[in-house]
């Protein structure tokens, strides 16, 4: 490669690349020192030696572990089912033909227009009475399917020609196996964009689960930090620990696909 | 942004049995357009209802009519609320929209370690904001922070930050810009990758200095991006709730509620539903308000986005 001259543009983004990036390597850091360390002053950036005692607290004196897991399960219920719901609602409106697909198509869109603010009071109420505030299901249903997941998947479909189908249609495919053998197989990319949106949304959501679960043996990790982090306030080993454990998963995933999350942020935002 | 226009219905033609193929077409969409609609619309029209009584959740309500919402114009709660979060709004939007495009511009140029630059300052979008919430109360910590650290070794005086009443909800937006300026960075990329070469080739051509080209070649391409970015991030911004319920929990005296944060409270910490529920469609209200009022702007201006 040809060797290019110092460009200027390195003064902007070095001090702004590190800024971005060095509260994480602190968090990583201040994990694994003791808190007698992070107390002192002037206050230690780098750890004298690797004191696990942020982390043995972590995992004997709060349920983070089971948290853990706890949030592993709401986001695989979340991607499986939204991929599995919107890749199939998708393709009908986008190539199927029935009775009142104009109209539903329309509801579905513009419920994104409501906000979850609004959402959260009936929404909690409902769950109440079907009895599943508490559980892990209170956090999952709501990502079980989203109106920007139908409305991807359909933009997708589109975009495919539809030859493909109307050959398999002709030589007497059903809708069903035409749909799972030869277009699903194709709709890859925009079906790894839909994992990766609903992966963050559900893995990083904190408002949902801190309203809809209030026993500690259900929380997600988000709701479990949040609160763990409202008592323990000054165990900042513990915490920062804890914050590893609850962005590590997504920020490795990154970095392992980070073209395909780079597709997913650029398609919409998704923070809360 | 490029994928969200809606194209036209491209059916496949030619089957004959119309009945058999309703079944099939809502056996395709009903399950998803069920949970969405059932999740959405139907609890929408239930809080309004519930808006309009008086009612803990637990003994019977009481229909008060347009009560809730006739207090909640001079609750001095709500009124302190709706500044804060007005004051967030002004102050995040624009920054976002002007950080994302330099640093978009900065990551569009072809020079050593853009990968580098790239990763790490797209990493902090991925971080949840209840974490980001918990790490920034740690680094702006008052004494032993890295923050104030900085400062020391700068020989500036130290700081308060999120524990004073007048700087909270200032740190509040920097710790949103943190997590939040590598999406408006993505978009900006995006559509920046997106200007024809030849465009700027042939400014350049005429003599126009790198600068002009960007005034007058760059920024109107990057027009509907940007409208597209203010409402979503007008949007981000009125609806921010984990990171002061990780950092500040609306306090110190009350300087960080926001009315997302009230909302919370009126309802799951005070129990009073109506009141909560009045609150939350006015919010509603507003943001559709500020969103319509965003894009009747920039159609003005000639930007066709929506």
């Amino acid at each position: 490669m040809r060797r290019l001259p110092f460009s200027p543009w390195h003064l902007l983004l070095m001090p702004l690349a590190l800024l971005f990036v060095l509260p994480l390597v602190q968090m990583v850091l201040t994990s694994f020192m003791s808190n007698a360390e992070i107390n002192q002053f002037p206050p230690k950036l780098i750890p004298s030696s690797l004191h696990l005692s942020g982390w043995t607290a972590l995992l004997t004196e709060t349920s983070a572990l089971r948290w853990l897991g706890n949030s592993i399960v709401v986001s695989a219920v979340s991607v499986v089912a939204h991929l599995a719901l919107c890749s199939t609602a998708g393709y009908g409106f986008a190539r199927l033909k029935f009775a009142g697909r104009g109209v539903a198509f329309l509801v579905v869109v513009a419920t994104v227009m409501v906000p979850i603010q609004l959402l959260m009071i009936p929404t909690y109420l409902m769950f109440a009475r079907i009895g599943i505030v508490d559980t892990l299901a209170a956090a999952f249903v709501p990502w079980l399917a989203s109106a920007f997941g139908i409305f991807l998947m359909r933009q997708f479909f589109l975009s495919l020609p539809a030859e493909l189908e109307e050959a398999a249609l002709i030589d007497g495919c059903g809708r069903w196996r035409t749909f799972r053998s030869i277009v699903l197989p194709l709709a890859r990319p925009a079906l790894a964009t839909l994992a990766v949106f609903t992966l963050l949304s559900s893995w990083n959501d904190l408002l949902w689960p801190l309203v809809a679960i209030s026993d500690d043996s259900r929380f997600t990790l988000q709701v479990g930090l949040a609160t763990f982090q409202g008592t323990r306030h000054t165990e900042w080993s513990q915490l920062m620990a804890g914050n590893v454990l609850a962005t590590m998963p997504l920020i490795l995933a990154f970095l392992v696909a980070q073209k395909r999350f780079i597709a997913t942020m650029s398609f919409t935002g998704l923070k809360g | 942004m490029a994928g969200l226009t809606f194209a036209l219905p491209r059916t496949v033609p030619a089957v004959k049995v119309r009945r058999r193929f309703d079944v099939t077409g809502w056996a395709f969409v009903g399950p998803a357009t069920l949970i969405v609609v059932g999740l959405s619309l139907f609890p929408a029209v239930w809080a309004f209802f519930i808006s309009r009584a008086k009612w803990n959740g637990i003994s019977p309500g009481v229909p008060v009519g347009w009560t809730n919402y006739a207090r909640l114009a001079q609750d001095p709660d709500m009124l302190a609320a709706a500044r804060h979060t007005l004051l967030l709004a002004a102050l995040f939007v624009p920054a976002s929209i002007g950080l994302g495009m330099l640093v978009a511009v900065a990551l569009n140029q072809r020079i050593r370690l853009i990968g580098f630059y790239r990763t790490c300052i797209f990493v902090p979008y991925v971080a949840s904001a209840a974490a980001t919430g918990i790490l920034a109360s740690f680094v702006f910590n008052p004494q032993f922070g890295a923050a104030n650290q900085v400062l020391r070794t700068l020989g500036l005086p130290t700081q308060q930050f999120l524990e004073s009443p007048s700087q909270a909800l200032y740190v509040i937006c920097l710790i949103a810009l943190w997590g939040e300026v590598g999406f408006t960075t993505v978009i900006y990329l995006a559509a920046l990758q997106d200007i024809p070469a030849e465009l700027v080739e042939a400014a350049k051509m005429d003599g126009a200095s790198r600068w002009r080209v960007f005034r007058h070649i760059t920024l109107p391409e990057l027009r509907p991006v940007t409208v597209f970015a203010a409402v979503w991030q007008t949007i981000t911004a009125v609806q921010l709730f984990d990171l002061i319920y990780t950092t500040t929990r609306g306090g110190p005296l009350n300087s960080t509620q926001t009315v997302v944060y009230y909302i919370y409270e009126l309802a799951f910490q005070t129990q009073r539903l109506g009141y909560g529920a009045a609150a939350a469609y006015l919010l509603f209200a507003v943001t559709l308000l500020l969103t319509l009022g965003i894009i009747w702007y920039s159609r003005r201006r000639g930007s066709e986005v929506f």
